[in-house]
């Protein structure tokens, strides 16, 4: 059966010259970082090498990155250690309502540690207006931490001009940035930011890896207290196959931005015109243009999206929805109802994201095997019976 | 994926007794798209048992194996019989259901029984049969 991995939002497979670059720190090449002799120096080595590459992707200088276990880590880090290292001059926070659960999950913790929240709204297309940032900035607001692009409608934020407005008020800004950097141009002293969050499994590196940048002169609360590791801010003997790994991918990726876009953007843009072609009653979320390069999001009407996954699987399609059903907690996408979307609607959300891998043929075979599958279900279900009843009434 | 034993993957990819009855004795509908699920059950009763069940359903895997499992396990009882298929009956039948779904997906059994009780409250006010 053909298989088809659409579900590069959820990780990248490791390319295999990063592979070929951690190997020798999974053999012969062990040692720790912070010992003085031939084994550390040579970990040392590596590790300070990736971490240059790491800062040369995002325009930062290699001190101010620090090595952590994933973007969710590297965003508990920057959202409660901003927050906590300034307490004393305010303890209120803004965040967007469409963050990552490590950013929202992680602001909530600070409101019950007695920070105060306020949840910044998006449109339909789910973009943040930096005005409704201004209006959300208190006296004693410590931290506004708003994400690059969203990870589940694609959508680009307004970076640089929420980050003027965080400025303006004298207020840390933080980015979480996993699902730009590596994939689009990052630099955070065009951004005018202060912190920014990065994953490896996110472009093409392992799992297991991430890092933070905190500009220099920002305060931050240490992460993990013990040894001296990452400037004392994150201990704990480092995970160097995976730092060498990140710091590969992140070169690779600096390398072929400009290709992997354009490759992934013809992709995306046939996607996006050519399924609402192909099945009737299904809606683009998130911004049309604005948008990650490899990301095509949509809600099917009448279906629901684990359905169509496990359908869609037993065709070797590998996509992802935020429906209900499919995520542990059993409440549908908070992005997309965020973005006002009706309960039923997001129930059948879907997410293709490409690859390095994908070609135009695997969209060709998601045209071929969706519609019959969205038959299907639709058959089956009582909102399609109702809607084609009414429908035919009205006529 | 959720992981789901052979039997609701074998009655989700070949679910039974899908679609409508035409002028049905009972329906029933339980769920809301809120929480993800949405059932309706049509029911044909002849001499006291269920002639025909058949079933729409909007939502997961395990919500279209239920509705699948129940019809099957319905058809052809007495009332009384069917009045007995309860959510854990149907999990049973179904080589059980991952814990999380039990209860959001597992609403074929109340479907059905309200299907039922549509079909008796209708011959009590002096409908056909």
């Amino acid at each position: 059966m053909k298989k088809v991995y659409l579900d590069n939002a959820s990780t990248t497979p490791l390319l295999p010259e990063v592979r070929e670059a951690m190997l020798p720190f999974l053999g012969e090449d062990f040692g720790n970082p912070s010992c003085l002799h031939d084994w550390g120096d040579t970990a040392r080595e590596a590790m300070e090498n990736a971490r240059t590459e790491v800062a040369q992707l995002i325009g930062a200088d290699a001190e101010e990155i620090i090595f952590t276990a994933s973007g969710t880590e590297s965003n508990n880090f920057a959202v409660k250690g901003l927050a906590l290292a300034q307490q004393n001059e305010g303890k209120h926070v803004v965040v967007s309502a469409i963050e990552h659960f490590s950013v929202l999950h992680s602001a909530k913790t600070l409101e019950k540690w007695g920070f105060e929240l306020s949840l910044v709204p998006v449109d339909r297309y789910g973009v943040i207006d930096p005005e409704d940032v201004r209006r959300s900035i208190r006296k004693d607001t410590v931290l506004v931490s708003i994400m690059h692009a969203n990870n589940e409608v694609g959508t680009i934020e307004p970076i640089k001009e929420i980050a003027k407005v965080a400025k303006e008020r004298g207020v840390v800004f933080h980015t979480d940035a996993v699902a730009t950097a590596g994939t689009i141009p990052v630099d955070v002293r065009e951004l005018g930011i202060d912190a920014l969050s990065l994953a490896g499994n996110q472009f093409y590196g392992p799992k297991g890896v991430g890092a933070l940048w905190v500009r220099k002169g920002v305060r931050i609360l240490p992460f993990l207290d013990g040894g001296v590791q990452e400037g004392g801010r994150r201990a704990g003997t480092e995970n160097i196959p995976a730092i060498v790994g990140l710091g590969k991918a992140a070169e690779l990726a600096r390398m072929h931005m400009k290709t992997r876009i354009e490759h992934l953007s013809r992709l995306r843009n046939r996607l996006l015109t050519e399924l609402p072609n192909k099945i009737d009653h299904v809606v683009v979320t998130g911004h049309p243009q604005n948008r990650l390069p490899g990301h095509a999001s949509f809600c099917v009407e009448f279906i629901e999206g684990e359905a169509m996954l496990m359908l869609l699987n037993s065709q070797g399609v590998a996509v992802t929805s935020g429906s209900a059903c499919t995520s542990r907690a059993l409440k549908a996408s908070h992005v997309l109802i965020a973005m006002g979307l009706p309960h039923a609607l997001a129930q059948g959300s879907l997410l293709f994201s490409f690859g390095l891998d994908n070609t135009s043929e695997d969209i060709d075979y998601v045209l071929e095997v969706l519609p019959p599958i969205v038959d299907r279900l639709r058959q089956m279900s009582p909102l399609y019976a109702k809607f084609t009843k009414t429908s035919k009434g009205g006529q | 994926m959720p992981v789901y034993s052979e039997k609701v993957m074998e009655h989700f990819m070949n679910p039974r007794n899908v679609g409508e009855i035409e002028n049905p004795d009972g329906v029933g509908e339980v769920g809301n798209p809120v929480c993800g699920d949405m059932m309706t059950f049509y029911i044909k009763v002849k001499d006291n048992r269920l002639e025909d069940v058949k079933f729409r359903t909007f939502g997961c895997g395990a919500a279209i194996a239920v509705s699948s499992m129940v019809s099957e396990m319905a058809k052809g009882k007495t009332l009384e019989e069917a009045l007995k298929i309860t959510p854990r009956s149907v999990a049973d039948e179904l080589e059980g259901l991952p814990k999380q779904k039990f209860h959001c997906s597992n609403l074929g059994a109340q479907a059905l029984r309200k299907a039922i009780e549509d079909y008796l409250s209708k011959k009590k006010k002096g409908g056909k049969k």
